[in-house]
């Protein structure tokens, strides 16, 4: 994934061959066929995984009750869209699993930078609260599923599990980002008279969207481990939910499917952060 | 002359919990309304001190500075101040940059880009306004930095070092820029300095700093027979015969030694 990102980020448009002199078209050229072959080689990869767990459980290599199948994950996939099986239908799970990791990421992101912005505004405040912070970070959040199921019931624990999972690295981050603001660049603006208020609004907040964009991208794959985690525990519905019912009636496929949807989930997600990124850089060029 | 900015046995230290330092002691200054004036010292001397002092972003442990006869409490518009580096924003367009000031301000938005963008065209900018920083070159960065100091329209400037990151041609090229705008414009300034040619070169008066605690050493008027009363450039006074005669008296007042 990120080996994808960086080649497109740092390999913009290649510019047209007319004009240009011949050792510079051939050089294009190798760069055109380079960044084909990784594509084909990408594409290769995914493909061979896909056959050996295809062949492997039909040659019976390994076991097919432990590894289910690509076939078998189609057709597990169809009779969960038609609802075909007692499992309910695939959209709704993947709907609602969606719904919260969305959610959970809002709000850790608008929360993490709030809480940021109050611990830059008044120095105190973070003093008193860096070691908490520090620790609350470093706490496995995965041992707090049971307590928030006891103290919140089965849906709010699951958002309560994300928000708990991403939070602390957001604030941590962004909190981060905002000390390695130059402090001449705070000094400017005082120069010019500016106020507290002004110097977050014109320098600080600005200068720190790097670092809320790298926040961002770690909050997304957070928030989704604290929905799975919170859905294994209490759910009755999304896909956390049936990967626990899928594995607790043997039923590999079906696990499998929901493993694929979330692959497929995270990486749309990421994706989508990053076209974001690629939009404000654009801006600023 | 009414003095345009005063200092009045200003006293400055720097309190933190491992140290007090005391930067600047019993130091007093008039300068005059049109008035170039240049600061020397060795770093370290206090000389980022006082201007900041004179920005009103700094207070002082004791003294007062009055600027126009009125003692600062805190950062004015009659005060434009250039650091050591141009510390454009890399989020914003060089117009934007330049319209930082105003925006703070809260000044009128229209006349301020009028302002900005005649800014620009005048210090050689005008294809560059939509341009990001990264696009320029230093010494274009460092005038897009001068224009955003002037679109305040400010009086007084005061300018920290404010060639010190460009190489040598540039600088001496821009050295004759600046002083010809300033000049012509009028404006006070108090320009901070290593460089004692640099400073001979461009002001009315150089006042040489003690080490720390910076005091003021001495002041030496700075005039050229040669130019017939005017002031000549800072490129053609390096050439004039009195040049010398003041590198050489600063320098000796400077105690330089190398290898100590
Ligand atoms: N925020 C601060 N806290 C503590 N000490 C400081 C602070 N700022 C400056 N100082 C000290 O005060 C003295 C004067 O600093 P200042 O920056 O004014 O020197 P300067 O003459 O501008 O030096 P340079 O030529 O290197 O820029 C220095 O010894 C410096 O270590
Ligand atoms: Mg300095």
């Amino acid at each position: 994934m990120s080996v994808i990102d960086r080649d497109a980020t740092a390999e913009p448009a290649l510019p047209a061959d007319d004009g240009r002199s011949e050792a510079y078209r051939a050089f294009l050229r190798a760069v055109r066929v380079r960044r084909w072959m990784i594509w084909v080689s990408q594409a290769l990869l995914l493909v061979l995984f896909l056959v050996l767990w295809e062949i492997a459980p039909r040659a019976h290599w390994v076991n097919p009750m432990l590894t289910s199948y690509p076939s078998a994950i189609v057709s597990a996939f169809d009779r969960l869209v038609l609802s075909a099986g007692n499992e309910g239908n695939i959209f709704h799970h993947t709907w609602v699993t969606l719904v919260e990791a969305v959610v959970g990421f809002v709000v850790s992101m608008i929360l993490g930078l709030a809480v940021a912005v109050a611990l830059w505004w008044s120095t105190f405040l973070y003093k008193v609260i860096d070691p908490f912070l520090v620790v609350a970070n470093a706490l496995p959040k995965i041992a707090l599923v049971p307590i928030f199921y006891i103290w919140l019931g089965d849906t709010t624990s699951i958002y309560a599990m994300a928000i708990a999972i991403a939070v602390f690295i957001t604030i941590l981050m962004i909190f981060n980002g905002f000390q390695e603001i130059d402090p001449n660049k705070v000094k400017l603006v005082r120069t010019f008279g500016a106020t507290r208020a002004q110097i977050l609004a014109k320098v600080v907040l600005p200068g720190s969207v790097p670092t809320m964009i790298a926040a961002m991208k770690i909050n997304v794959g957070l928030a989704l481990v604290g929905v799975i985690v919170g859905e294994f525990q209490s759910s009755k519905a999304g896909l956390g939910y049936l990967i626990v019912y899928g594995s607790q009636i043997y039923k590999m496929d079906l696990v499998m499917t929901s493993v694929s949807i979330l692959a497929v989930m995270s990486t749309v997600m990421y994706l989508a952060i990053a076209a974001f990124e690629r939009r404000i850089q654009r801006r600023r060029q | 002359m009414t003095a345009k900015v005063e200092l009045r046995d200003i006293s400055l230290r720097y309190f933190t919990t491992e140290s007090d330092t005391e930067a600047l002691r019993s130091v007093s200054l008039n300068v005059g309304a049109g008035e170039f004036i240049a600061i020397v010292g060795q770093s370290g001397c206090g000389k980022s001190t006082l201007l900041s002092l004179v920005a009103g972003i700094l207070k002082p442990t004791g003294g007062a500075v009055l600027v126009d006869g009125r003692p600062v409490t805190g950062p004015m518009r009659a005060c434009g101040y250039m650091l050591q580096q141009d510390y454009l924003f890399e989020w914003r367009t060089v117009l934007e940059n330049v319209l930082i000031g105003p925006e703070i301000q809260g000044l009128d938005m229209k006349a301020a880009r009028e302002r900005g963008v005649q800014l620009l065209r005048r210090y050689g900018l005008g294809e560059f306004i939509d341009y990001y920083p990264h696009q320029l070159s230093g010494g274009m960065r460092q005038r897009a930095a001068l224009a955003r100091t002037l679109c305040t329209e400010p009086d007084i400037l005061l300018l920290d070092e404010p060639f010190s990151a460009l190489d040598f041609q540039t600088r001496l090229a821009l050295a004759d820029e600046v002083s010809e705008i300033l000049r012509r414009e009028n404006k006070t300034v108090i320009l901070v300095t290593h460089d004692i040619s640099e400073a001979v070169s461009m002001a009315d008066r150089v006042i040489v700093m003690s080490r720390r605690p910076g005091r003021i050493k001495a002041e030496h008027l700075i005039t050229f027979a040669g130019a017939g009363g005017t002031r000549p450039k800072p490129f053609k006074a390096r050439h004039e015969p009195e040049f010398g005669r003041y590198f050489d008296t600063i320098w000796g007042e400077l105690e330089i030694h190398v290898g100590h």
